[in-house]
């Protein structure tokens, strides 16, 4: 069996005929084998959800219970036969329960990454490459502009920033699910022991995180604090902050924490102060790093910039095409 | 490079003049010579740097990266600059610590045209992509980070201690790295300069309320028209000539005619105006005029300049500032009588009794084309600033229209949870509609004259009433009028509906109002001083 034969593009989604299952569906499916648990990757509705315990227990905090009839938690790395093929789930080092998803049957092995980065995260297990066949990769940061410094350095710029105007209050736009436990958890890393604020839309993963063993330390609500919160640190979804609910909050330096903010325009146009540049997707050198590791003679490249990946696969003698996926790229989209 | 590179980088994220006032300050106090007198020229627009084309710039980047993956890149971050910046293959262990700004303002000054691009490649290696983009804009000109020369030397007066005025005056006598006027600001000995031909603070003017009009003393002032050109200072000494705007700005580039004309000595405060055998043309003509680099042969025919002298600050043998105006008046017109200025002619009085007879003249100013009064107290010395009472400013009534509002977008700092910054238009003959239909044609932005509370309305009222995005502009529904006051509309091509407003606010919600009734374009037309029309 050829490693391309174990996947095909559907209109619902990415289809792996051995094993009978989509992996991240974008509508409902007999079976989903999911990546992660971010709205662009799964979707509710479908009848059977595949997917690492975090996972499973993420899906079931953002849709409830009943988004699935029937739910299966795969610890990573254990095989698992599914018609076919064997499945196995390995840490992809994006969000608490990201996995990649290895597809072995007929003596080829194919792996859909998924969202994945390189660079390390106290909130989950990192990236594990598995030599393959086929690889899937994610382009989201799929040009060399896209260098992500080191997260120490940019959550230093943000407490130095803080220690510069304790009169006003630092909120950062982050995404409710991997890219705020991160931050707080950078944050703690760095010192910072002090309450963080959070916006009400986060607080329901933060407590999922922290049922999983990720502890982020003191939290509190933003309710009616207002001067309160001169000098601390406030966490709220990005769409919050330039609209009516950063009214309550003191003065805001507001920042924004995203692989898009290195580029200085993208920063302008959203009215960010202090722009942060912290991605839980892999930058271009990662993205590079990864396919050669993998040992992969074939590329899928799905959402992003997939020209450019392309053309540097295609220059190394791999055979790499973009896989049009709909629906991609939403937790970091602008 | 790093503490520069780190200051533009707060600076172009920081729309608060306070906040960046404190940035500068932190800076200019930590920086050490020559680096922070670089800084200063290049955020004052006074360093010279060998101008790097774009072309070279690119060329430098794509002998190490990809063309194609360039091409892409470029594409999507869309500054040249930033992709170079961002796109550059750092090794993996810099060849050496990252150069200081002197050193790279420096080494690039020094290179010849042939070395350049090697220069750049070297020091590209040494920076981090923050620094790479300083550089590139050192060299391209502009640093784009909303700082005036101004504001820069405000923050050296603020952090210093030293008065405002003394550097500006000081500042066209020194060059860059400005190490003389550090050492001055740090505690050290004011630095020796020929001040002759250096910009002198101007006295700027209060608006004039109807209560405070009301305590003034007619025989005690002096009224003339409030010209509506661009204030400017034309100093002409043995040493040289020039022509400043108010801020300080040299205008003298985009003035070759006024240049050629200052063949007397002294410094003369006055009106700068487009005119045609000394009557003056609509402002629209000079602002065709305002910052061009080059100017043509026609432009120079078609639209002559022409300064209205109104001060005499040195008569090229003495300072006169802490004269009287009265004294000064008379000597400027002896002196214009004297040397007959080409090109300059005197802002003459206008003889009053009584403030209501003089408001009859400030509202015929209208028809006038010019903006309203100056009313100034006769026995007034220059001073630097805007000292309040000696020199008031008594603009005519402002014009209004009735418009309604079309385009809503956010607005930055404070501001940018708040929809605030308003498109708004009149009605015109719709070309494409049945005969008779209307639409409306945008005619004029504002983001000002509402109070807080008709501001959370306004954002309130947008938000329940949008209909389109076009990126970060919201389209609502065209049923809320709005008064706007504006000071003039000029005729403008740039806009579909051929007119444009001068200063246009907010002055009220018309909440009562529908938008059937109200302005038609050809009404604003009309207000345009017809002889802007090319």
């Amino acid at each position: 069996m050829k490693a391309t034969d174990l996947l095909e593009l559907r209109p619902q989604g990415l289809w792996c005929p051995p094993a009978g299952a989509f992996i991240d569906p974008v509508r409902p499916v007999d079976r989903a084998i999911v990546t992660h648990g971010h709205g662009d990757h799964c979707r509710p509705g479908s009848h059977a959800l595949l997917a690492t315990p975090e996972t499973v227990a993420i899906a079931a905090a953002r849709y409830g219970r009943d988004a699935f009839a029937t739910t299966q938690a795969l610890a990573p790395g254990q095989p698992l036969r599914l018609g076919d093929a064997t499945v196995t789930l390995v840490p992809a080092g994006h969000v608490l329960g990201s996995a990649q998803v290895v597809i072995e049957a007929g003596g080829a092995r194919a792996v859909v990454s998924g969202d994945y980065k390189r660079a390390p995260d106290p909130t989950c297990a990192p990236f594990e490459p598995v030599p393959c066949d086929l690889f899937v990769t994610e382009a989201t940061f799929g040009l060399p502009v896209f260098r992500h410094p080191p997260v120490e350095n940019e959550i230093a710029r943000l407490l130095a920033s803080v220690a510069a105007q304790p009169e006003r209050c630092h909120a950062i736009g982050a995404y409710a699910l991997g890219k705020a436990q991160r931050l707080i958890a950078e944050l703690r890393r760095a010192g910072w022991d002090r309450t963080i604020y959070l916006h009400g839309a986060l607080v329901g993963l933060c407590t999922v995180y922290e049922r999983q063993g990720v502890p982020l330390g003191p939290l509190e609500t933003v309710r009616g604090q207002g001067a309160a919160l001169k000098g601390e640190i406030v966490l709220a979804p990005p769409s919050a902050l330039n609209d009516r609910w950063a009214r309550r909050l003191p003065d805001p330096v507001i920042c924004a924490a995203s692989g898009w903010m290195r580029v200085r325009q993208r920063a302008k146009q959203r009215g960010v102060e202090l722009p942060l540049v912290v991605s839980d997707h892999a930058d271009w050198d990662e993205l590079t790093a990864t396919i050669l590791e993998t040992g992969a003679q074939t590329v899928w490249v799905t959402h992003g910039a997939e020209e450019a990946l392309c053309l540097w696969c295609a220059d190394r003698g791999l055979d790499a095409r973009p896989l049009a996926l709909a629906g991609r790229g939403e937790e970091e989209a602008m | 490079m790093r503490a520069f590179a780190d200051l533009l980088e707060a600076l172009v994220h920081t729309p608060r003049r306070t906040r960046k006032l404190a940035l500068l300050r932190a800076y200019f106090r930590a920086t050490p010579d020559p680096d922070r007198g670089y800084a200063l020229a290049a955020l004052a627009g006074t360093l010279e740097m060998p101008s790097l084309t774009p072309s070279v710039i690119r060329g430098v980047a794509q002998a190490r990266v990809d063309p194609r993956l360039f091409a892409l890149s470029h594409d999507f971050v869309g500054d040249l600059a930033e992709t170079v910046a961002l796109i550059w293959p750092e090794p993996p262990a810099p060849p050496g610590p990252p150069p200081g700004l002197a050193e790279t303002v420096e080494r690039l000054r020094a290179a010849g045209r042939a070395a350049r691009p090697a220069l750049l490649d070297a020091l590209f290696d040494r920076l981090d992509p923050s620094a790479r983009f300083a550089l590139i804009k050192l060299c391209a000109g502009g640093m784009r980070v909303g700082v005036s020369a101004r504001l820069a030397r405000t923050a050296l007066a603020e952090e210093f201690g030293r008065p405002l005025a003394r550097i500006e005056e000081l500042w066209f006598a020194l060059a860059p790295p400005y190490e003389t006027l550090f050492a001055w600001l740090e505690g050290g000995a004011e630095p020796d300069a020929d001040l002759s031909l250096a910009f002198r603070p101007m006295m700027l003017a209060n608006p004039l309320e109807p209560e405070r009009l009301a305590t003034l003393v007619p025989a005690e002032h002096i009224a003339e028209i409030k010209w509506d050109g661009v204030r400017v200072q034309a100093a002409a000494t043995a040493g040289g000539r020039r022509l400043y705007s108010r801020a300080g700005e040299d205008l003298g580039p985009a003035f070759p005619d006024l240049l050629d004309a200052m063949d007397w000595r002294g410094c003369v405060d006055g009106e700068l105006l487009v005119a045609i055998d000394g009557a003056p043309r609509p402002f629209a003509d000079l602002q065709a005029r305002l910052g061009r680099k080059r100017v043509t042969a026609k432009m120079l025919a078609e639209a002559p300049a022409h300064i209205r002298a109104y001060d005499l600050l040195h008569d090229g043998v003495r300072d006169l500032r802490a004269l009287p105006l009265e004294e000064r008046r008379a000597r400027l017109a002896a002196w214009i009588a004297t040397n007959r200025p080409a090109r300059m002619d005197l802002s003459p009085e206008i003889p009053f009794a009584a403030w209501d007879a003089l408001a009859a003249i400030r509202d015929a100013q209208r028809a006038e084309g010019q903006e309203g009064l100056m009313v100034k107290r006769r026995d007034a010395p220059y001073a630097a600033g805007r000292p309040v009472g000696p020199w008031w400013k008594w603009k005519r009534d402002p014009l209004s229209a009735d418009c309604v509002l079309m385009y809503a977008q956010r607005g930055h700092g404070r501001r940018s949870s708040y929809y605030s910054d308003f498109t708004f238009g009149a009605w015109e003959p719709d070309p494409d509609g049945p005969v008779g239909a209307e639409r409306l044609a945008p005619v004029g932005k504002a983001y000002s004259g509402f109070t807080d509370e008709e501001l959370v309305e306004l954002d309130r009222w947008v938000r329940a009433h949008m209909t389109e995005r076009f990126g970060p502009v919201r389209a609502v529904e065209q049923a809320l009028v709005l008064e706007v006051a504006f000071d003039a509309v000029q005729l403008s091509r740039r806009h579909r509906s051929g007119v444009a407003m001068r200063f246009p606010r907010i002055k009220r919600i018309r909440w009562d109002k529908p938008a059937t009734e109200a302005e038609r374009v050809e009404t604003l037309r009309a207000l345009a001083a017809p002889a802007a029309a090319d």
